[in-house]
């Protein structure tokens, strides 16, 4: 998912193998991540589908079933993991985390605290931003959530088994650097804290937890001079009882929401009298006539094709209040 | 990859810095070169001071023999500071203390020539402050608001504040969308965070942009690679788009050989380049020298002399030995024709966003993720559609990920 080297990144050239983490899509609201055995199939309402069929295949390839059922075959990325991963919490979601990335000044070799770790969907997109040469260490007082955080089905992020140390090394060993990006701890950070061994090595510090107020001191501790803390709370009485704390150590407190709004684009045909059923949606077009580049072109000689966009009517409405706050320079 | 300069804790000769004025009045970006200067007030005072300093640290004008200078200030002197006004402002008690401070209500100002007495003298900025608000008679009577209000107009007056921020794309963006948003074609910062996020931009990426926001997507993207991959800035006529806002991020020399432009031309021949007229963006770029006086200025401190790095307390290597956005090579080149790019990127406002897509798509790598901003939504591909209206908010992406038939299309 992380490429550790120039040689792993997506190229025409890459074909999909055994043991390859694929996410199959069926629409955009329904997809899933598989990893490629040879013998197994996959099984949906579309049919049965060999993986033996995709092995071979570039990444993005549609495959069929035995009855021509058809899906996508594409190459997991932290936005796909999001949608997929099972949800073993309440999980962060692709606004909040890309706003947390940037926010939170990560960049490459930046090492970064997390707690809790919850179902892992800000890691992998946190591993991401520290890659190749930084660090998450993230924290899960449940034994169970954090072991299965780890348990990505993924060669390159993959499935560990728990030990009874306090880190728990990701450990796909093969091939892949995620292993290096990330390491997973048990631990209440609420009650004890971070450990001590980060103390003043932290670039970033994230916080999803029930009290923030009670690791806000700790991760002021763990934080670089200027480093800069995230505290994600649903409740606004959680930001200000984390806002209280902060103001001891930190300056540049700022509390924000971010609201998505996703739109459903549709192709219809513009037969618009018939009421509901004369629409017909189809996916976005790709017929070969669209590639010229005469911008005249693009009124489609069939001229029944129009384009529609309208919001999702099922959005999500608040997630959350993401409080950021940089730690004052000593 | 070596220690990059943008994780660099202190600042250093010819780095950039982002000034934060009095808590957010005004940004500065400046680059600290032996000449360069800050302009507070009418007085402009040398920003030397600051090399090798801390970046959050924080500075305030100080008398000394030559007059007065920016000294820094020490955290626990500035801990004490803050946590009194920092009480004040929660507990309400403020009331009591700040009538104590008004010593006298006899109508009494001080004059301009007092003050300048006072500064002859020594005062601080604070004292200053202090005393204007002991001698003002109004004072007693205004709503401990406006008393807070007051204090804040004269400390920003007579004692001005100024942090040093490390210039990230985060605060480059915003102070660019507070001050110039047509520059930056109104891109958010959480717009644009979500642009990189979903064209899945990581280490060892090589991607593409169509960049007429002035380099801000370009550098914000080179910001992620951390001197691996490539970023190709990609241009469509025969006009290389404007990167004055990479100069601002701290690239040094790995990263800045990791962006490279392109024309149309060079990946896909054939094609009638020239198609697009593209200068709007790079157009009124140009004048970014002559922006002092407001919130952002875009100072490169014309009368420095930029390639004097010769102290370079640490880091040395600025974008100065190796221009960021050289011509990308042929191999280069040829390298992309044959893998494809692993993410793309599309910031051009005006332009016909969905010709550019189908050119640009057939080089990105099958299942590669793509992400297009735009302040309108348009709708594709007949563009019969009108536009959706412009609130206040954040853009449009359009984003997906490319897969693989023989007629590339979009998710
Ligand atoms: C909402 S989830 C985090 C979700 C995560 N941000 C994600 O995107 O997947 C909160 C997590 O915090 C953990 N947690 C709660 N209290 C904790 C504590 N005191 N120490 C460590 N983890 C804790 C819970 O076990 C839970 O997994």
């Amino acid at each position: 998912m992380i490429p550790s080297d120039p040689s792993e990144r997506l190229s025409l050239l890459r074909r999909i193998q055994e043991g390859d983490l694929v996410i199959v899509y069926e629409r955009h609201d329904h997809m899933k991540a598989v990893k490629v055995i040879g013998g197994s199939v996959l099984q949906n309402r579309f049919g049965v589908f060999k993986h033996s069929d995709w092995i071979g295949k570039p990444f993005g390839s549609k495959v069929f079933s035995h009855k021509k059922g058809f899906v996508y075959l594409l190459a997991p990325t932290p936005e796909l993991w999001t949608l997929v991963l099972s949800h073993r919490t309440q999980i962060l979601y692709i606004a909040d985390i890309s706003f947390i990335v940037m926010y939170l000044e990560i960049v490459p070799g930046c090492v970064v605290l997390e707690s809790g770790t919850g179902s892992g969907s800000l890691t992998t997109s946190l591993a991401r931003a520290v890659a190749p040469i930084g660090h998450v260490y993230t924290f899960d007082f449940h034994e169970q959530r954090a072991a299965s955080a780890s348990c990505v089905p993924d060669r390159s992020i993959a499935g560990i088994t728990i030990c009874s140390l306090d880190y728990l090394e990701w450990e796909d060993f093969e091939k892949t650097g995620v292993n290096k990006l990330i390491t997973v701890g048990v631990r209440d950070i609420q009650g004890e804290g971070f450990p001590d061994e980060h103390l003043g090595q932290a670039d970033a510090v994230f916080l999803d937890l029930p009290q923030p107020w009670l690791a806000i001191p700790s991760a002021g501790k763990m934080l670089k001079p200027d480093g800069i803390m995230c505290s994600f709370s649903p409740c606004i009485e959680q930001v200000q009882r984390s806002c209280e704390t902060l103001a001891l150590k930190f300056t540049d407190i700022r509390t924000f929401e971010i609201l998505l709004r996703t739109y459903e684009v549709k192709e219809v045909r513009a037969e618009l009298g018939k009421g509901d059923e004369g629409f017909s949606f189809r996916s976005p077009p790709h017929k070969k006539r669209q590639h010229s580049t005469e911008k005249g072109d693009a009124v489609e000689a069939s001229g029944a094709a129009t384009v529609m966009a309208k919001p999702c009517s099922e959005g999500r409405g608040h997630t959350g209040y993401l409080t950021f706050a940089r730690l004052k320079c000593v | 990859m070596g220690e990059s300069n943008q994780t660099s804790r202190l600042t250093w000769e010819g780095c950039s810095v982002l000034l934060d004025i009095n808590d957010g009045e005004r940004l500065v970006f400046a680059r600290l070169s032996p000449a360069a200067t800050l302009k507070i007030g009418k007085k402009n005072f040398s920003l030397q001071p600051i090399v090798g300093c801390p970046f959050g640290s924080s500075f305030r004008v100080d008398n000394g023999k030559d007059g007065p200078y920016l000294s820094r200030v020490v955290p626990s002197e500035e801990e004490g500071g803050n946590n009194v006004q920092e009480e004040e402002n929660v507990t309400g008690e403020e009331l009591r203390d700040n009538r104590a401070l008004v010593d006298n209500n006899t109508a009494q100002s001080l004059t301009g020539e007092d003050i300048d007495e006072m500064r002859r003298q020594g005062a601080t900025g604070e004292q200053i402050v202090e005393a204007l608000i002991a001698n003002s008679t109004t004072f007693e009577n205004k709503t401990s608001f406006s008393q807070e209000k007051y204090r804040l107009r004269k400390q920003k007056k007579y004692a001005p504040k100024v942090l040093v921020r490390r210039p990230f794309v985060r605060s480059i963006c915003d102070a660019y969308f507070r001050k110039y948003p047509a520059r930056i074609g109104c891109l958010r910062s959480d717009s644009l965070a979500l642009l990189l996020s979903m064209a899945n931009v990581t280490a060892h990426s090589d991607v593409l942009v169509v960049d007429m926001v002035g380099g801000i997507v370009t550098g914000a993207v080179a910001e992620r690679l951390g001197g691996t991959g490539y970023v190709c800035n990609m241009h469509l006529g025969v006009t290389p788009h404007s990167l004055e806002i990479v100069r601002i991020f701290n690239f040094n020399n790995d990263t800045c050989k990791r962006i490279v432009r392109c024309c149309l031309n060079d990946l896909c021949p054939g094609q009638n380049g020239s198609h697009v007229q593209n200068e709007n963006m790079a157009s009124d770029s140009g004048n970014q020298l002559d922006v002092t006086e407001e919130d952002v200025s875009l100072e490169e401190n014309k009368t420095s002399v930029d390639t004097s790095n010769k102290t370079g307390k640490r880091d040395p290597t600025t974008c100065k030995a190796i221009k960021a956005g050289e011509v990308a090579s042929e191999e280069l080149i040829d390298s992309w024709k044959e893998k494809g790019f692993s993410s793309l990127i599309i910031a051009a406002p005006e332009q016909d966003v969905w010709g550019i897509l189908q050119k640009l798509l057939p080089h990105l790598s099958y299942s590669a993720s793509f992400a297009i901003y735009h302040q309108y939504l348009q709708v594709l591909p007949s563009r019969t559609h009108p536009h959706m209206q412009m609130s206040a908010f954040g853009g449009y992406i359009l984003s997906g990920t490319k897969i693989c038939t023989s007629e590339s299309g979009a998710q």
